[in-house]
């Protein structure tokens, strides 16, 4: 793979790490409230049915975590296993859409 | 007088350590050490040195279990009782005993654009460069570089990834980014950038760590990653 792409690799992945670190705080914070709220699953799924914001906000949670989990996975398949070169490159991307349509398929449950 | 245990790696890749007695001096460094095994008690032993004072990178060595300059380690320092381990560098072939094949590193010192690219002739008047600026810093803080390996054979990412350039060739490649003078800088940072380059680093900071210079190979490369994603979001990559 060429500098320019394993660059843009290497921006993608930090970006969607500083994505990820707001995502997962405010889930984390978001499930702590629920459960000490005593939320139900029907009373979650309530709030989330019909949020335009919180599809918004688990689809950019999903697409970060479908950017970021491969390319880690990536650099340890190499480093690890010394599995590079263009078979690793495409294993990796078949995760990546695996994660982004499981994901996408979720959130749709909850929020379509 | 007190005596050391001394172990020293002999043979290849496929050697052993052997053990030695040496008699313990005051102000004792490991290269004396060596030196009194190779002088007094086994002549085949093969190791390398020349200044014997810091500056030419020669004397490294693997030293309980840390890769050191050996000229400038007090044995105090470093002895466990009164044991020592002496090997060579990991990371790098070994030769033969304490000797290693550095030709790799210094390849990578030259995969990673490590010679200076001139932009002006003899006949041009001296470069201006503010002593203050930025850049001016940057390449100082650098630039005491003297090629030992220490942070090469200290670092995760070599072991991990044979092709990486490893600390000191980025780190030389960041004091050269930072040159005013250099005409070098796009070719320089395409081959620092990607797998084998600038991005392969974790920043697990050993290179920072054992670095006896004290300069910051992390830091540079660090430079570089910033470099090169901007130059890649220019388009300039």
């Amino acid at each position: 793979m060429s500098a320019r792409a394993e660059t843009r690799l290497w921006i993608a992945q930090r970006a969607s790490a500083a994505v990820l670190a707001i995502c997962v705080a405010v889930h984390l914070a978001t499930m702590t409230i629920a459960v000490h709220g005593g939320l139900s699953a029907a009373d979650i799924l309530g709030r989330t049915r019909g949020s335009a914001a919180w599809g918004a906000f688990y689809g950019l949670f999903v697409l970060a975590v479908s950017i970021h989990a491969p390319l880690g996975l990536r650099t340890i398949a190499s480093e690890w296993l010394g599995w590079r070169g263009p078979g690793a490159d495409a294993a990796c991307a078949m995760i990546a859409l695996a994660l982004l349509a499981l994901g996408l398929l979720a959130v749709a449950a909850v929020t379509l | 007088m007190s005596t050391l245990e001394v172990k020293v790696w002999r043979g290849g890749a496929d050697g052993a350590y052997r053990g030695y007695r040496v008699p313990r001096y005051d102000a004792q460094t490991v290269l004396d050490v060596v030196t009194h095994i190779q002088r007094r008690l086994d002549p085949t032993l093969a190791y390398r040195f020349a200044c014997r004072v810091g500056m030419c990178g020669s004397c490294a060595m693997t030293v309980n279990g840390k890769p050191r300059w050996t000229c400038r380690t007090h044995v105090a320092k470093v002895v466990r009782g009164d044991r020592l381990e002496i090997g060579p560098l990991a990371n790098l072939p070994v030769v033969r005993d304490l000797v290693t094949d550095m030709s790799g590193f210094f390849d990578k010192w030259a995969r990673a654009k490590g010679q200076f690219r001139p932009t002006s002739t003899r006949g041009d008047g001296f470069a201006r460069v503010e002593p203050g600026s930025a850049a001016r810093r940057a390449a100082d803080a650098a630039i005491e570089c003297i090629g030992c390996a220490v942070c090469y054979a200290a670092c995760d990412v070599v072991a991990w990834n044979p092709g990486y350039l490893g600390p000191a060739a980025l780190n030389r490649a960041w004091t050269l980014v930072n040159d005013a003078r250099d005409g070098g800088r796009r070719e320089r940072l395409a081959a620092v950038a990607g797998d084998a380059g600038c991005h392969a680093c974790h920043t697990h900071e050993t290179c920072s760590e054992r670095c006896p210079k004290q300069l910051a190979p992390t830091a540079s490369i660090a430079g570089l990653k910033r470099e090169t994603a901007l130059a890649a979001l220019r388009g300039e990559l």
